[in-house]
This record gives structure tokens, C-alpha cells and sequence, in this order.
């Protein structure tokens, strides 16, 4: 459990992390979201003390990270940025972070075989590629078996294979209970593996959500239909938890309530043609970019990316 | 203390099955910087390096100073007055460079390569690395001064045993110079740990050790006179200097006195890095 108090960052008079309140509960995959630069590898680096909150706190399992006698059992950590010696093979890296906690010779052979690096183990980690390095930093996360992992933006750069690996291997993390707190700019990345969606901007907290009521805050599942004589297919259409919108003198209308089947199977009954029926889902990633529209560091030209989202 | 282990009962009782229980201690911090250090290739070349300057370097001083003797060709006074000591420790000054910029990489390096953050993710406390990396690589350099000057001197004193710079290891004062310079090489390799932590550059770090150990000794010249002898033997390169130096004189520190004044300075750069490591975001 990750417990996250008006967390706050101040770099000069930039704010990275602006009062962050958050909980990253236990047993569920926890997605982090927000554009590039909005805090959150800045967050995760509090969380494990290479970075010392400038307001708030954070705490791990109810305390301190650095207050813990052993730090790596209690949370497993992928940093965005390398954190290994090139010059130093897989396992003697691995050996090295065991050495200070009393971790067994074992469970690195443990941790290189569940991350398949046993062919490259003995290999100087500068000859690793990206997907490899990965796994290394995964295999390092693992090494004191903690029950919370965090990874910060683990997908990134990662070929088709490397992205599937990650994927199935989050889903088995929290297949064993565990809590897992993954951070990510790709919308539909998080919404293969993640339950629960915390959302950043500039910063700031923009929603602690589902999947499932993010799309549903954003628009929904939204029908349209066109038809000759809308009044009437209003009319048709009306009832409790039924929505329908349109502008007036135009054949289309969006419904929101009602699948197309149903308003195909109503229409018919009634004897309207109907041109268009179209149910139009709004994606994660519109939804998102709905959300984040605000807080994007750098935009592109608004027309694009207002496109983009519709 | 009994709330801390009535505390301990419920925090560890969450967590099903049976887990091993790990705990970071000061000697696991210390094993882990020992592998850590052993681990990299470089590690092993600099420190054959900093033995290979310690003996070649003795030897040719003291088989140059012989050949000079022999055939009586002239000596400059400062060459003249050389004994079998000072002659094998010749190399010291190239292995000092050689162990510090290999203390200054054992910090700095992890900075450079983005390894500190998996060492402090480890060991969030931080100190403890700290102190661990500069005793481990103090000891290994100590050592490998060691092992350098008792080669280098029996070889050195033998070859120049038919001269006036002959002097056994059982004459006063010579064990001690031995030593004395093997301290200084561990205590460089401290200094440069320390230097590596409190730059955080390994350019930053190695610029610093070569100002201080053999560039700021020329600069004093540049003081008046009368203040140049106060000010200099207290100098980190001076004041180490006195540490293995046979005969003191009038205008250095004698050989415990340097060796205070050298901690002293170990002491004052370990400091700061422990400051920086400690308030400032890794």
C-alpha cells in the first residue's frame, strides 16, 4: 500500500508534483497516467526517497520507505532512467543489491530465471538491449519478493514482443496478489492491464478512477442515428435513462442509453427508415485526452490534436 | 525497547505464508560494496596499474641512482641526498593518482552511470554507503600500497646497497616510512572516494584530486615568502608527504603530525560528501 499526502515537489520555482493525494491499494494493478512531464517519475522517486518531497509525505506499507529495515521486500522498483553499471554483468548487479539486504544466491538465480536472463546473466550489462535491460531492472524489482511493485513506464521503447512480455508479466503479478503501481503515457496500454487509474497533469490529481467510469464520465456509449423524421424517432426513442440529443433540421441524433440494437429493433416496430446507425464507443485514448487537454506540456497544433480526440 | 518488539509482531503479520526475513545491516551494506567493487573490470586494471607504478617506478629511481653513482656522473642535490626509501617510494606519486582517480570513480561512477539509484533504492538510509565504499576501497589501497612499497623497498635497498643511499629495513625510521606510505595511498583512496560523492563527476571529482595533490603545492609559490612555510605543510600533499618522509625537516611536519593533518583532510572531504549525500536529491 502506497499512501500519497499532499505530495509536493518544487524544482526552483517550477512545481513537478503539485499536492498529490493518492492510494495505491493493495492486490489490484494500479495505472499511472498522465502526459510526459506531468510528475509522475518525479512521484515515484519520492516514493523511494531519491527524491525528497519539498511538501507532504509519502508513505510505503504505512512508512517512511527509507524507515524500513528492509526496503526491498517491501517494494520492488523499475526507475525510468538506468540504474545499472554498464560495465557490471546481470548477476553480479543482482548479487549486489542482494548483498545488503541478506538475500540468498538463490533467489538471484530465482529472479534471473522468472525474468529469462539466464543465457546473458554472466554478461556485462553494457552488451544488454533495451528489452534486456528491462528485464534486468525487472529481475531487480523482484529480488526481495515484495508484495507492492512499481514500475515507471516500463512499455517504453520496447518492441512488440518486449510490450507482451511486460503485459502478460503485470498480469501475473497481480494474478499473485500483489499490488502493482505501473506509470504510463499510453492510455491503452494501461487499459489492457490496469484496474484502477490514478491520472496526473502539470502535476496536479486529475482523477482517481476506473477504467470503466473514465469512459463513461467521458461520454459513454454514445448511438447515432440519422433518420428522415427525427422528431418522430425522438418520440419513439423517449424513456427513462434515455438520453437523445440533435441539433434541430439535421437527420442525426445521438442517444445515449439505448444500444443500436435496441434502437434498430424500436425503429423497425415503428416503421422509420433508418440511413445511419452507428454506436460510437468513445476510446480510452479520447478519454484520456480529454482529461489531459489542459495540462499537456507541450501541445501540437490544437487542430490536430482536437481531431485526433473527436 | 519492548515496543519495538511488540511493534514488530503485527507489521510482519499481514503478510501470509513464510517469508524470509532480510534486513539491511552495516556489514551487508560493506559485502555489497566489496562485490560491487571486485565486479568491475576496471577496478582490477587500475589497481595492477597503481602496484605495477609503485614497484617499476621505486626500481628505476633506485637503479638510475646507482648507475649515476657508479659511474660518478653528477647528481643534483636533490638526487644526491636520496636513500634506499625514498628511492622505492618513488612511484608513490604515480600510484596515488592511480588509487585516487579509482576511489573517485567507485562514487562519482555510479552517478555517471546511473547505478546510484539502484544503491540508494537498496540502501535508502544512504550513509552507510557511503562509509562503507570509503573503508572498503581505503583498505584495498592501503593494501595494495602495502604489498607495492615491501616489493618495491627489499628490490630498491638491494640495488642500491653498494651506495650512500643504503639503508636496511631494520634502521630506524624505515619500517615506519614503509608504512607510512601505504597509509597515505589508503587515505588517497579515501580522499577520492569522498571527492566522487561530493562532485558527483568523475571529471569534476579527478580535476579536484589533481589540484590538490600536486598542482596547489606549485601555486604557493605565488604567496609572500613568509607565509609560504606556514601555509604549505599543511597542504594535503605536503602534510602526506611528511607521513613517509625519513627525516623531517625544518620546514615539514613530523611524521604523526602530517598523518593528523592528512585525516584531517580525509576527514573534512568525507564530510561534505556525506552532507551532499545526504540533503541533496539523488
Amino acid at each position: 500500500m502506497i499512501e500519497a499526502t499532499q505530495l509536493t515537489k518544487r524544482f526552483g520555482d517550477r512545481t513537478a508534483v503539485d499536492r498529490l493525494d493518492f492510494v495505491v491499494k493493495p492486490g489490484s494493478v494500479t495505472g499511472f497516467l498522465g502526459p510526459n512531464g506531468a510528475g509522475k517519475s518525479t512521484t515515484m522517486r519520492m516514493i523511494v526517497g531519491l527524491d525528497t518531497p519539498s511538501g507532504g509525505t509519502v508513505t510505503v506499507n504505512g512508512r517512511r520507505y527509507a524507515g524500513h529495515t528492509a526496503p526491498l521486500q517491501e517494494v520492488g522498483v523499475l526507475l525510468e532512467a538506468k540504474s545499472v553499471h554498464p560495465g557490471r554483468s546481470a548477476f553480479a548487479h543482482l548479487m549486489a543489491q542482494a548483498h545488503t539486504h541478506g538475500i540468498p544466491r538463490r533467489r538471484v538465480e530465482e529472479v534471473i530465471e522468472l525474468t529469462g536472463l539466464q543465457s546473458v546473466a554472466k554478461k556485462r550489462a553494457k552488451s544488454f538491449s533495451l528489452g534486456m535491460g528491462q528485464r534486468l531492472g525487472i529481475a531487480a524489482a523482484l529480488l526481495g519478493d515484495p508484495a507492492t511493485i512499481m514500475l515507471d513506464e516500463p512499455v517504453n521503447g520496447l518492441d512488440p514482443e518486449g510490450v507482451l512480455w511486460i503485459r502478460n508479466l503485470l498480469t501475473e503479478l497481480a494474478a499473485d496478489g500483489r499490488t502493482v503501481f505501473v506509470s504510463s503515457h499510453l492510455m491503452t496500454e494501461m487499459a489492457l492491464v490496469a484496474d484502477h487509474l490514478i491520472i496526473v497533469g502539470q502535476g496536479r490529481l486529475l482523477a482517481d478512477t476506473t477504467v470503466h467510469d473514465l469512459v463513461r464520465r467521458a461520454g459513454g456509449d454514445t448511438v447515432s442515428v440519422a433518420t428522415a423524421d427525427p422528431a418522430r424517432l425522438r418520440e419513439v426513442l423517449a424513456g427513462p435513462g434515455v438520453e437523445i440529443t440533435g441539433r434541430g433540421g439535421e437527420e442525426e441524433l445521438y442517444v445515449v442509453g439505448l444500444t443500436a440494437r435496441e434502437i434498430g429493433l424500436k425503429a423497425a416496430a415503428a416503421g422509420i427508415a433508418l440511413f445511419e446507425l452507428t454506436a460510437r464507443t468513445v476510446s480510452l485514448e479520447a478519454a484520456f485526452m480529454e482529461l489531459t487537454k489542459d495540462s499537456v506540456e507541450y501541445h501540437g497544433t490544437t487542430e490536430i490534436s482536437a481531431r485526433a480526440a473527436a | 525497547m519492548s515496543t519495538l518488539t511488540t511493534t514488530a509482531v503485527p507489521a510482519a503479520a499481514p503478510t501470509p505464508a513464510v517469508r524470509p526475513v532480510y534486513r539491511v545491516t552495516g556489514r551487508r551494506v560493506l559485502r555489497s560494496e566489496w562485490a560491487k567493487l571486485w565486479s568491475l573490470r576496471s577496478t582490477w586494471i587500475t589497481l595492477a596499474l597503481a602496484l605495477v607504478f609503485l614497484v617499476a617506478f621505486g626500481l628505476i629511481a633506485a637503479a638510475q641512482y646507482e648507475s649515476r653513482f657508479s659511474s660518478g656522473r653528477h647528481m643534483d642535490a636533490d638526487f644526491a641526498d636520496s636513500t634506499a626509501v625514498s628511492l622505492s617510494l618513488f612511484g608513490t606519486n604515480f600510484a596515488q593518482l592511480a588509487l585516487g582517480v579509482l576511489g573517485v570513480l567507485v562514487t562519482a561512477g555510479e552517478y555517471s552511470t546511473g547505478m546510484i539509484r539502484s544503491t540508494l533504492v537498496g540502501v535508502p538510509r544512504r550513509l552507510p554507503v557511503l562509509w562503507a565504499k570509503a573503508a572498503v576501497f581505503g583498505l584495498i589501497a592501503f593494501a595494495v600500497g602495502l604489498v607495492g612499497v615491501f616489493t618495491a623497498f627489499p628490490i630498491g635497498s638491494g640495488i642500491v646497497s653498494s651506495t650512500p643511499a643504503a639503508i636496511g629495513i631494520s634502521d630506524s625510521g624505515v619500517l615506519r616510512s614503509l608504512l607510512g606510505a601505504g597509509l597515505y595511498l589508503g587515505l588517497v583512496g579515501v580522499i577520492g572516494v569522498a571527492l566522487g560523492a561530493l562532485l558527483r563527476s568523475v571529471a569534476g571529482g579527478i580535476s579536484v584530486l589533481v589540484a590538490s595533490l600536486m598542482l596547489i603545492p606549485g601555486l604557493t609559490s605565488l604567496l609572500p615568502s613568509s607565509w609560504q612555510n606556514h601555509v604549505k605543510l599543511y597542504l594535503p600533499s605536503e602534510a602526506g608527504q611528511s607521513m613517509f618522509e625519513l627525516h623531517h625537516g625544518a620546514h615539514t611536519l613530523t611524521p604523526t603530525a602530517g598523518l593528523v593533518v592528512f585525516l584531517g583532510w580525509a576527514a573534512l572531504a568525507l564530510t561534505g560528501a556525506a552532507w551532499r549525500l545526504a540533503r541533496t536529491d539523488a
